[in-house]
């Protein structure tokens, strides 16, 4: 639909309001993360710290319980990374296995995939960590790292729908040629639905990175904390009137997240419109 | 037609990750719980076996339980529709033909992407502190301050606005919904003589009706299970007087505060039969208004 002039500028005008009131709340926390702790909220209505105050991130990082940010973020990424590969290479063999393959029993398990992806994880919450605590596994990060490893059903389903889209006459032309279906997968299919790898790995790398409750849950001792969970500390210990350097680490806890946001945004969005993944 | 065995097998191999994951990870669980939830259970000493002891207690001598379920369906009946209609209103506005759409829709979906982070939750409880920027906004036009964490209502109303600020995946899911639509129906409509009202009305929402029918479903499930900014808002509490005690926080607290595994375990299998029957509920009334096109071969 093309507007005229007036209403052009008044589209503008509305959404680009409407835009900045949205990011206000970032930009305010952001801004926070350079000012005086005792400040912050006397002038808690200007967003322009005066003075700049840096401090705060020297500050913040030195961490609670006696460990840096450093450690937090190393932790994070460990989870992050081992989760992600795990989730995506386990969903790709499945999507494939679903997508392409004939065999008995595959409309009952592609229902029952179906019927997990709107399950409550609720539900399995306290089998799950007693079945972890009787494998021994708590206080560590096996738990949150090892379910990844049998396929996640948002990205079995995200990968299944892109796979169908490549043609079929390519399987039968490798098939033809003697090519097995594990080099099917590995050596044709694969390399094809990098794309869609791409996205369910962005979202892997949300979830994981954001994620509280299983930190919480399984992980006790501090030198094994993620940046949630040291945020969450931050918050907790009574003795806080550094919110300059809470504000400052929330901040560094932001700036992967956003950063792969603005790297990725394409894969994001096709993401979310094809499978309706959740942000 | 015949498929050999050896077809199976390989079929099975490719899927047997999530076949594995689903018995170990879900369907065994799902029925220790089941068991577990006629049990008491600290985890240190056997399950005791109490029959329906649990449920009882839950909707007989728990008000605390009534409380969470009040603030839940509050919280649910309250953010969802709202998170829709923000979500719908904005996909609309960025359905013309801008160069910076890309940029607003950007804009508009950079706050759900960074939604389910603690940094966010704190910023949030900041901006409702009682000289928090809320309230600063509030006093310059003239009304009164709101004691955010002081009025349960407010508390919850606090986590709701957070939700609504979330619109963003279900505006994407609206965005490539509307591009969907023909342009030629508005055009014809447009001939007709319908204005924008009756073209939104007539043609936008029935043509958009299968996708709000899918994000309304999703939407209400994720909002059940919120757990969050519940959880760091209110410092793990559900404060002040049980107004932010979400479901999912107070069966956290039930199992993993006060070790009773059994009781969190009953509290799961209601809220997975709450979630069931409001999930019907809404595929049930679906047909009233859900518009399906008719497609002739796919």
């Amino acid at each position: 639909m093309r507007l005229k002039p007036i209403k052009w500028s008044l589209y503008h005008l509305f959404t680009a309001v409407g835009a900045a009131l949205m990011l206000y709340p970032v930009i305010w926390l952001v801004m926070s993360s350079f000012k005086q702790s005792e400040t912050i909220f006397i002038t808690a209505e200007s967003l322009i710290p005066s003075p700049w105050i840096w401090s705060n991130y020297l500050d913040g990082w030195q961490g609670v319980g006696g460990y840096t940010f450093t450690t937090f973020i190393k932790n994070s990424l460990v989870i992050v990374i081992l989760s992600t590969i795990g989730a995506v290479l386990s969903s790709a063999l499945v999507a494939f296995g679903f997508a392409r393959l004939k065999f008995a029993g595959k409309t009952f398990w592609f229902t029952i995939m179906m019927v997990t992806l709107m399950l409550p994880h609720d539900v399995v919450l306290v089998p799950q960590y007693i079945l972890f605590a009787k494998l021994g596994w708590l206080n560590s990060i096996k738990p949150i790292v090892v379910p990844n490893y049998f396929g996640a059903p948002f990205f079995i389903f995200l990968l299944i729908q892109f796979i169908r889209t490549i043609p079929a006459e390519l399987d039968e032309a490798a098939t033809i040629d003697g090519c097995g279906k594990f080099r099917l997968f590995w050596r044709i299919i694969l390399p094809l639905v990098a794309p869609a790898m791409a996205t369910a790995a962005i979202f892997s790398f949300y979830w994981r990175w954001e994620d509280l409750l299983g930190p919480v849950l399984y992980l006790n001792k501090p030198s094994m904390y993620t940046v949630s969970m040291a945020l969450k500390m931050f918050l907790d210990s009574d003795t806080l009137s550094n919110w300059g350097a809470m504000f400052a680490m929330s901040t560094v806890s932001l700036i992967p997240v956003i950063a792969v946001f603005f790297a990725f945004q394409k894969f994001i969005v096709e993401g979310i419109s094809t499978s309706g993944l959740k942000g | 037609m015949k498929i050999a065995w050896k077809n199976h097998l390989t079929g099975y191999i490719f899927i047997g990750p999530f076949v594995l994951g689903f018995l170990i990870f879900t369907l065994v669980p799902m029925f220790a719980s089941l068991y577990l939830s006629f049990t008491n259970y600290d985890l240190f000493s056997p399950p005791k076996w109490v029959g329906l002891d649990n449920y009882v207690k839950m909707f007989t001598g728990d008000p605390k339980y009534w409380k969470s379920l009040k603030v839940t369906f509050l919280y649910v009946v309250g953010g969802v529709p709202l998170r829709l209609l923000f979500a719908l209103l904005i996909a609309v506005l960025l359905n013309t033909a801008s160069r910076a759409i890309g940029f607003y829709r950007t804009m508009f979906y950079l706050p759900s992407i960074i939604g389910g982070s603690v940094a966010v939750s704190i910023m949030w409880r900041n901006l409702f502190g009682d000289e928090g920027v809320v309230n600063l906004l509030l006093q310059a036009l003239g009304l009164d301050a709101v004691r955010w964490f002081g009025n349960p209502l407010a508390a919850l109303w606090m986590l709701i606005f957070l939700s609504v600020w979330q619109f963003g995946s279900s505006m994407l899911i609206f965005l490539a919904g509307l591009k969907n639509i023909p342009g030629s129906y508005y055009e014809a409509a447009s001939v007709d003589g319908a204005n924008a009202f009756s073209r939104f009305f007539r043609i936008t929402l029935p043509m958009l009706s299968p996708v709000i029918l899918f994000n309304a479903i999703m939407q209400t499930i994720g909002a059940f299970m919120t757990f969050v900014p519940a959880y760091i808002i209110s410092k793990g509490e559900g404060g002040p007087l049980d107004g932010t005690l979400l479901y999912s926080l107070y069966l956290f607290r039930q199992g993993f505060v006060f070790s009773n595994m059994g009781y969190a375990s009953a509290m799961a299998w209601v809220m997975l039969i709450i979630i069931a029957v409001l999930t019907a509920i809404l595929f049930k009334t679906s047909k009233f208004w859900v518009h399906y096109e008719s497609k002739g071969d796919s």
